[in-house]
């Protein structure tokens, strides 16, 4: 009893992520990066403009999010998150101020129609 | 290595000398990592007693909570327990940065209260934690007066000339630590017209030399600096950030990491990557300490002895 019940709500939680997963490149939804063991995760991300992505710090030291003349977020602290939307199309390279080996890219791309990145 | 750099090579005696001093070296770390071992640190500290001394502390990071080390202002009591307990007071003290976690006033406020305890004068450069305030202005405010850009400066004592400098500032994507054109600049400057029997000390947060690239343990633009010592017989580069012992000899050079009093990092390419590495409770105070860097007329090298909060 106890393990169909699991199981079920295991299924429903899935079917729940998947849902959310399909809608997020059609709705330009939030966009999740991670900070982890000093790098970016995804190191390259490629999104829709209107996209805000979130970056999230999960490691016991502080980084920042800089992509010079773009954005620069504060010292975020273990857990603590910063967001940009995206509003614009181009390639936006990032760092982190404190740790500069750790690098990312954002490819933002036209939200309508066609797949061909802007100039 | 070709023949035109011959000239420049150590000689075999200079070979000889170095092969000497690093099995001292060798045996001092030893010292410092076994203080069961009484009598080996009592010779220890009976020839610091016979030059002029100084301590370096690094990495005391107040406000640090994590798990590595959930009472960061404890091991910096400890450690400051340890330089009040030298048998011979040294003559000041110098810290390599990363005085704060994340650069908050009651952090500094922590730090200055548990540090000045020693009573003794602190010559401070800052690490990136110390710089991260949202106008980047506390550590200067508090001990960067008088200093150049984000914080470089250089004094004399006892016939040495100490170099404080700065390569955690306006850092670019990519890079590594870096000094940037207007220090190198000044530390070319600095050096003009100084004897080349002065012996150097140059303290900074970072590593000037590469230990590790792939967690950015280096200095981009050290090779410069490093350039501009050349021709002085004695140079001592003392550095943080890397939180372990750490030592390299090169040529006229002698390179050095101290301990951090917060938490332990992990070797290089032993784990993912650098960041807080936690460790059994009771061998955490191993992992931890200080270092008393002696210099004595006539010798080339500096005696570092690295004296860890517990055995």
């Amino acid at each position: 009893m106890f393990k169909t019940k699991s199981l079920t709500s295991f299924v429903v939680a899935g079917v729940a992520a998947l849902l959310v997963l399909a809608a997020t490149p059609a709705l330009a939804a939030d966009v999740a990066v991670k900070i982890g063991n000093f790098t970016f995760g995804p190191q390259e991300l490629k999104v829709k403009s209107g996209t805000t992505v979130t970056w999230t710090n999960e490691d016991d030291i502080p980084h920042t999010v800089v992509s010079v003349n773009n954005f620069r977020s504060k010292a975020l602290d273990s857990d603590e998150k910063f967001s940009f939307t995206f509003a614009t199309p181009g390639t936006y390279k990032y760092f982190c101020s404190l740790h500069p080996h750790m690098t990312g890219t954002i490819v933002v791309e036209a939200a309508t129609g066609s797949n061909t990145p802007p100039r | 290595m070709s023949t035109h750099d011959h000239d420049e090579g150590p000689s075999r005696r200079k070979v000889l000398e170095c092969m000497t001093w690093a099995g001292t070296g060798v045996l001092w770390t030893v010292a410092g990592g076994v203080p069961t071992s009484l009598g080996i640190i009592d010779q220890a500290l009976a020839q610091q007693s016979k030059g002029f001394t100084f301590l370096q502390i690094s990495d005391s990071h107040m406000g640090f909570d994590k798990p590595a080390n959930p009472n960061a202002k404890g091991t910096l009591e400890e450690a400051i327990g340890r330089v009040k307990a030298l048998p011979v007071k040294p003559s000041f003290m110098i810290h390599t940065g990363d005085i704060t976690h994340l650069s908050k006033v009651s952090e500094f406020d922590d730090a200055e209260k548990i540090i000045s305890e020693a009573r003794l004068d602190v010559h401070y450069v800052p690490g990136e934690h110390d710089l991260i305030d949202p106008e980047i202005k506390l550590y200067k405010e508090r001990y960067g007066r008088g200093t150049k850009g984000p914080g470089y400066y250089s004094f004399d004592a006892n016939g040495v000339h100490f170099m404080g400098l700065v390569n955690v500032a306006n850092l670019k994507g990519g890079g590594m630590g870096s000094l940037g054109d207007e220090q190198l600049e000044w530390i070319e400057d600095d050096l003009k017209g100084r004897a080349a029997s002065t012996p150097i000390v140059v303290f900074a947060h970072i590593p000037l030399w590469t230990v590790y690239p792939a967690w950015g343990w280096g200095t981009e633009d050290s090779a410069r600096a490093l350039g501009y010592m050349k021709r002085f017989g004695s140079v001592t580069v003392l550095n943080g950030h890397i939180h372990q012992v750490m030592q390299k000899v090169e040529g006229n050079v002698t390179f050095h990491t101290a301990r951090s009093t917060a938490f332990p990092q992990p070797a290089p390419g032993t784990a993912p990557s650098a960041g807080p590495m936690k460790v059994p409770d009771d061998k955490l105070r191993t992992m931890l300490g200080i270092a008393s860097v002696t210099f004595k007329q006539n010798e080339q090298r500096l005696a570092i002895i690295d004296t860890p909060l517990q055995s």
